[in-house]
């Protein structure tokens, strides 16, 4: 079992509330209290059913993360056709001169 | 007959002989629109005035003598998730309800030189999660077999717009079953090409390592006439595959004797319709008449798929949808005075209920301390689903088995329970996994409802798949029938 599992009193897997609170700041999610309840029960159901997986060995098992034989894909290093400034910023919530313009950062 | 009825490879004859004109094609397609869209809702957006420029030029082509390509002048509906340049591409989000593309996605651009005639964006499941086109944030399609009933998801939109002759052809994107389904629920052809077939260069991502485009069509011949047409490596997608391709409409042949076709067990157990599973028994036995060769095989790790699934694309979907915040394009939340809450609020207002779900199972998963027993356990299974397909199918040309377990459900069944959604998908999510190609066809009706007869086959095998369903859709009638609308 990996360090930070919960179980309840039935021995199933659960995800805390506080977990879900840590997993919507990582994702950059503000979770209403009503969303953080319903989450938490449905990921808790999805996580119990992949518990499966630990019915397998895989010790030896290599990873596939893609199934193509491919692995770096490299190009000549030259200046190809690219967007220009006003057509990249067409799309832009906010933008001032050739930038995007954001809410105060520090 | 309608024209907007036909098929790309009758209308394409019709054109060369003069019978028609790709004006009164494209016009006889809205016509269809106006008389059944209030009811299917197929469209985010439509494009008659470009649509009927293009066909204006297709004429004009015509009327010069010149020749024509197969494609040319022939209406097709896109995925709202692909990039159309200048024309809104939504993912079916509010996260992108605005946006206009600055470029055009290679297929996009590969139907455009072939002078197909776009008429419009089809609706979706928010950026593609879903199996029933309920979760797009404008409005849910309805399955033109019975209303009351879904599409089908993601390309729920693609399908029905099929179905409901709203477009000659239409392209979708295939995830974990997301052409393959819907084309199942509404009774039409769909391919999900081996992974690295088609670029992937202006679809907007939800799992790269698993996503690939497809189309949806009324028969096989104008299936591989799209793919032949969209198929092939591009620079752009460094995951696209260098191959040769072929003009797959050669191997419609009609001819499968010998071919040697595999039943998986694993994909004839409970909880599938009986009424499916008869209709799959029956095409097995049309296939040992037509000369094939069926008999059992199996793939030992499908029961693992779904949860490898449900861990690797929320984990790849969780890193995708982190461009998301705001500040290029898209949805922004004004209210916030500093930067981390504008990402914050724009990403919970911008996704809906199932993309945040996603997330946060695809961030839990990718996240310290659970990473091992989650995301790196997933990609191990893995190995071993693809496994058993490249075993079974070193013994066999094709795999059999029924494309959804169910026929299209009702709308609203299944919308509050994640769990019993992701279970539509699982005859569909393994050959995404093990990136091999998929086709459905249609192969009989359940209490009036389609079913779909899906074909798995070797990695750049799709010219088997083709073979194989053109065959079976040859000696049957059922992708001639029209639902009722």
């Amino acid at each position: 079992m990996a360090a930070g599992y919960y179980s309840n009193k039935d021995g199933e897997t659960m995800l805390t509330r506080e977990q879900v609170e840590h997993v919507a700041l990582l994702g950059r999610l503000e979770l209403s209290e009503s969303e953080k309840e319903t989450y938490a029960t449905q990921l808790n159901e999805i996580l119990e059913y992949f518990e499966a997986l630990n019915k397998l060995d895989t010790e030896n098992i290599p990873p596939t993360a893609h199934v193509l034989p491919i692995k770096n894909v490299f190009r000549e290093d030259k200046v190809c056709e690219h967007l220009d400034n006003e057509k990249a910023l067409a799309n832009a919530p906010a933008k001032e001169g050739n930038s995007f313009k954001v809410p105060r950062i520090i | 007959m309608q024209f907007n009825a036909l098929t790309a490879h009758e209308l394409h004859d019709k054109l060369v002989k003069k019978e028609i004109s790709a004006v009164e094609i494209t016009e006889a397609v809205f016509k269809r629109i106006d008389a059944v869209e209030e009811k299917v809702r197929s469209f985010v957006t439509q494009t008659r005035d470009k649509a009927l420029e293009t066909a204006r030029a297709v004429d004009a082509k015509i009327g010069r003598g010149e020749e024509i390509g197969p494609l040319e002048g022939i209406p097709v509906v896109i995925k709202d998730n692909m990039c159309t340049e200048g024309i809104l591409t939504t993912c079916s989000s509010k996260m992108l309800h605005n946006f206009v593309p600055p470029y055009s996605a290679t297929v996009v651009e590969k139907l455009k030189q072939a002078g197909a005639v776009l008429i419009g964006k089809a609706n979706l499941d928010e950026f593609a999660m879903g199996s029933s086109t309920e979760n797009s944030r404008f409005f849910a399609t309805r399955n033109p077999w019975d209303t009351e009933r879904v599409p089908g998801g993601s390309s729920g939109g693609s399908a029905a717009a099929v179905a409901a002759d709203e477009t000659i052809y239409s392209l979708g994107s295939d995830t974990g079953g997301s052409i393959r389904q819907p084309a199942s629920f509404c009774g039409v052809v769909g391919l999900k090409p081996t992974y690295g077939a088609v670029s992937r260069y202006g679809l907007i991502a939800f799992a790269s390592s698993l996503d690939q485009i497809g189309p949806f069509a009324k028969d096989v011949r104008d299936c591989a006439r799209v793919f032949s047409t969209i198929a092939g490596h591009d620079p752009k997608d460094s995951t696209s595959a260098e191959f040769e391709v072929p003009d797959y409409t050669s191997f419609l042949t009609g001819d499968v004797k010998g071919l040697r076709i595999g039943i998986p067990r694993e994909y004839f157990v409970e909880g599938t319709d009986p009424g499916v599973k008869e209709l799959i028994y029956n095409a097995i036995n049309k296939f040992e008449e037509l000369g094939a060769v069926c008999e059992e095989t199996s793939l030992p790790h499908t029961e693992y798929a779904l949860p490898v699934y449900y861990i690797i694309a929320p984990a790849e979907a969780s890193s995708n949808l982190a461009r998301y915040d705001g500040v290029r394009y898209g949805y922004r939340d004004e209210s916030a005075e500093d930067i981390v809450t504008m990402f914050m609020r724009t990403r919970s207002e911008g996704f809906g209920t199932e993309v945040k779900r996603r997330i946060m199972l695809g961030t839990y998963a990718l996240s310290s301390g659970y990473y091992d027993a989650y995301y790196l356990k997933a990609l191990k299974v893995r190995t071993l689903i693809k496994q058993d397909f490249d075993r079974a199918l070193e013994k066999f040309d094709v795999l059999i088995s029924p494309t959804s377990p169910t026929p299209a459900f009702k709308y609203g069944e299944k919308a509050g329970d994640p769990m019993q959604m992701y279970l539509s998908d699982v005859f569909t999510i393994s050959v995404n996994l093990a990136g091999i190609p998929g086709l459905t066809l249609p192969c009989g009706f359940v209490d009036g409802l389609p079913v779909g007869l899906q074909l798995m086959g070797r990695p750049f095998g799709e010219g088997t798949l083709f073979k194989a369903a053109y065959a079976f859709e040859q000696n049957t009638d059922f992708h001639l029938r029209k639902p009722n609308l």
